[in-house]
């Protein structure tokens, strides 16, 4: 099976290298830290980290796209298109099965212009694997990231929104208590109250000696922010109502589309990724995909790896695999790798793994 | 023909180790240690072919997922905290009542804007972007605590590894947060330290669990006459 999921691999990454693509290799073994940093500790549960006595923490390669966008950031061309392929490690925590270590062939693309690049590696994954016919699912993850920021409402609000976009369940959460949805809870009522009583540091004081490195001015200055937030109005219903909208919206791409001009004149901040999504959806047409029946959703993605900040898609094949391919724009990731500098990135892989299976099923 | 033993591990000393042979005492099932003072090797009076392993409560979960020994006695945190996908492992047949202690989120007592694991998270966040690292919390419960954690949507935090004075990193430096097991909540308050509203992880006490992929064969009416005297159902191994 190694052997037919390798040629099925290499069948797929020469097709990329055909389509302009640069091949691209990565070390196996890479620095924790910056993944860390990016992931957060949350993929300590998902990959494999091992120490290394003398440069400490080093993790088995989880997936291909930081260390190509390290090394493009590096002094790569502008635009640049780069294919890979080999082995990912997932650290499994369930008994079901699912795959330690797999391969990725992937396409990356740094180019600035963005809606054709999304379309080009969409179109060429599909047209890769037009025989299998997989189920697209596709969404935009800067719609949602422009709605937000575009609530009139404080910055601290709108950051935290922002901050947990990716995690849906604390995302909504926030959002019920900033639209006056959820009423505010005890234990923070009780919070407020106290901390009106008296001056941070008399409060701070009274609570016994300050251990650690979260400082009082790091406590009083939150204690301000909590108060200045109590203060503050809740987000207007009409416009919450219109971002629990966006939230749930789900439907063929073009009808998608109408429903977000629809939208736009209420919340104008989503314009220029409403006309990015257009078009985008032009470049797919001049593709050859039928944008009339691609399925969009608003959410899709957003329990992903955290740094997809535009177009999200993935293939799905049968309801017990997993996506037999996936990607999306990920251009805030190159600003921060880049030290200051930054370029537009969309890309995605495909697990030629899967693929070999559905294949090999069909002959 | 050697008749097939089923084998029962209980933690090998202190009060885990008393309390576990009283509660099988009160059931009838007199434990022994054999030997003398020093050695592990023990026996149960009162049933046919049940075989006694002292071994350290913290090897416990492991010898159970390994299938070594059929039965064991642990703390269900432990068996949670080392048993990745732990209820595929092993089952947990009966409470014991015992070795009560709660695994528990704490903070300084002196950070007056944090009561709430949504005040913890907004707190990291501000830490990190001052400090420029994340805020660390101190444990050696690294998969109970990450998975909460997650689970709640906390983010900007990392865990360090502390395998004993944890109360202690925070006034030490080398971490601004904890996440350690407590009774009473007393060496908390010494540390000044201060517990979170919703940072119960979890509620542990001793727990006689069942092994999974332990070779039970021709042990089905020792199992069976076992959870007679016991008073309790036979545990369902597979599925």
């Amino acid at each position: 099976m190694k052997a037919a999921i390798r040629a099925e691999a290499e069948r797929l990454h020469a097709a990329l290298l055909h389509a302009g693509a640069a091949p691209v290799e990565a070390d196996i073994l890479l620095p924790a830290d910056i993944l860390l940093d990016l992931y957060g500790e949350d993929i300590r549960a998902r990959a494999y980290i091992t120490a290394d006595p003398l440069n400490g923490e080093m993790m088995l390669r989880p997936d291909f796209t930081v260390p190509v966008v390290q090394a493009h950031m590096k002094g790569g061309a502008d635009p640049a298109r780069y294919a890979y392929m080999g082995e990912v490690f997932r650290r499994q925590e369930h008994l079901d099965g699912r795959a330690r270590e797999y391969m990725q062939v992937g396409y990356e693309v740094f180019d600035r212009d963005a809606p054709q690049a999304d379309a080009e590696v969409f179109a060429l994954f599909s047209t890769l694997l037009a025989d299998l016919n997989l189920r697209p699912a596709t969404g935009d993850i800067g719609i949602l990231m422009a709605a937000v920021r575009g609530l009139s409402t404080t910055d601290r609000r709108k950051a935290a929104l922002q901050r947990h976009i990716w995690r849906p369940r604390r995302f909504r959460a926030l959002l019920d208590r900033f639209a006056g949805r959820a009423p505010v809870p005890p234990a923070r009522a009780a919070l407020l109250q106290r901390l009106a009583s008296d001056a941070p540091q008399a409060l701070i004081t009274a609570a016994g000696p300050l251990v650690g490195l979260r400082s009082a001015e790091d406590i009083a200055a939150r204690a301000e922010a909590l108060l200045e937030d109590a203060r503050a109005p809740a987000i207007a219903a009409p416009e919450a109502a219109l971002l629990y909208d966006l939230l749930s919206l789900e439907a063929p791409s073009c009808a998608a589309l109408s429903h977000l001009r629809g939208i736009a004149p209420m919340l104008p901040a989503i314009t220029p990724a409403v006309d990015r999504f257009e078009a985008r959806l032009g470049a797919l047409a001049a593709n050859g995909i039928d944008v009339d029946t691609l399925p969009f959703e608003a959410s899709h993605g957003r329990t992903t790896l955290e740094y997809y900040d535009g177009f999200v898609f993935s293939l799905h094949g049968p309801d017990d695999l997993p996506p037999i391919a996936s990607g999306g724009r990920y251009d805030a990731l190159t600003a921060v790798l880049g030290a200051g500098r930054s370029i537009p990135a969309v890309g995605g892989i495909i697990r030629p793994g899967l693929v070999a299976r559905l294949r090999g099923g069909q002959r | 023909m050697t008749r097939a033993m089923l084998k029962i591990g209980v933690p090998s000393k202190g009060r885990l180790m008393e309390k576990t042979f009283d509660w099988f005492g009160a059931r009838g099932l007199t434990m022994v240690r054999t030997g003398n003072e020093r050695e592990y090797s023990g026996a149960v009076q009162g049933i046919q072919d049940v075989e006694l392993v002292l071994l350290s409560a913290g090897e416990i979960p492991r010898e159970l997922a390994a299938g070594r020994i059929h039965l064991g006695v642990t703390g269900s945190d432990l068996v949670r905290d080392k048993l990745p996908d732990w209820a595929a492992q092993v089952v947990d047949w009966a409470a014991m009542g015992f070795g009560h202690a709660d695994l528990v989120l704490a903070v300084p007592a002196a950070w007056i804007d944090v009561d709430t694991l949504d005040d913890l998270d907004a707190a990291a966040a501000a830490f990190r972007a001052t400090h420029g690292h994340r805020l660390r919390i101190a444990t050696k419960y690294h998969r109970l605590v990450r998975d909460f954690l997650t689970a709640n949507g906390v983010a900007d935090y990392a865990l360090v590894d502390s395998q004993g004075a944890t109360e202690g990193t925070v006034k030490n430096l080398t971490a601004e947060a904890i996440a350690d097991i407590t009774s009473s909540g007393e060496t908390l308050r010494a540390n000044h330290l201060k517990m979170l509203a919703d940072g119960l992880i979890h509620r542990s006490q001793a727990t006689l669990y069942a092994a999974r992929r332990a070779d039970w064969s021709g042990r089905a009416a020792t199992l069976a006459a076992l959870a007679a005297r016991l008073g309790l159902a036979v545990p369902r191994l597979s599925g």
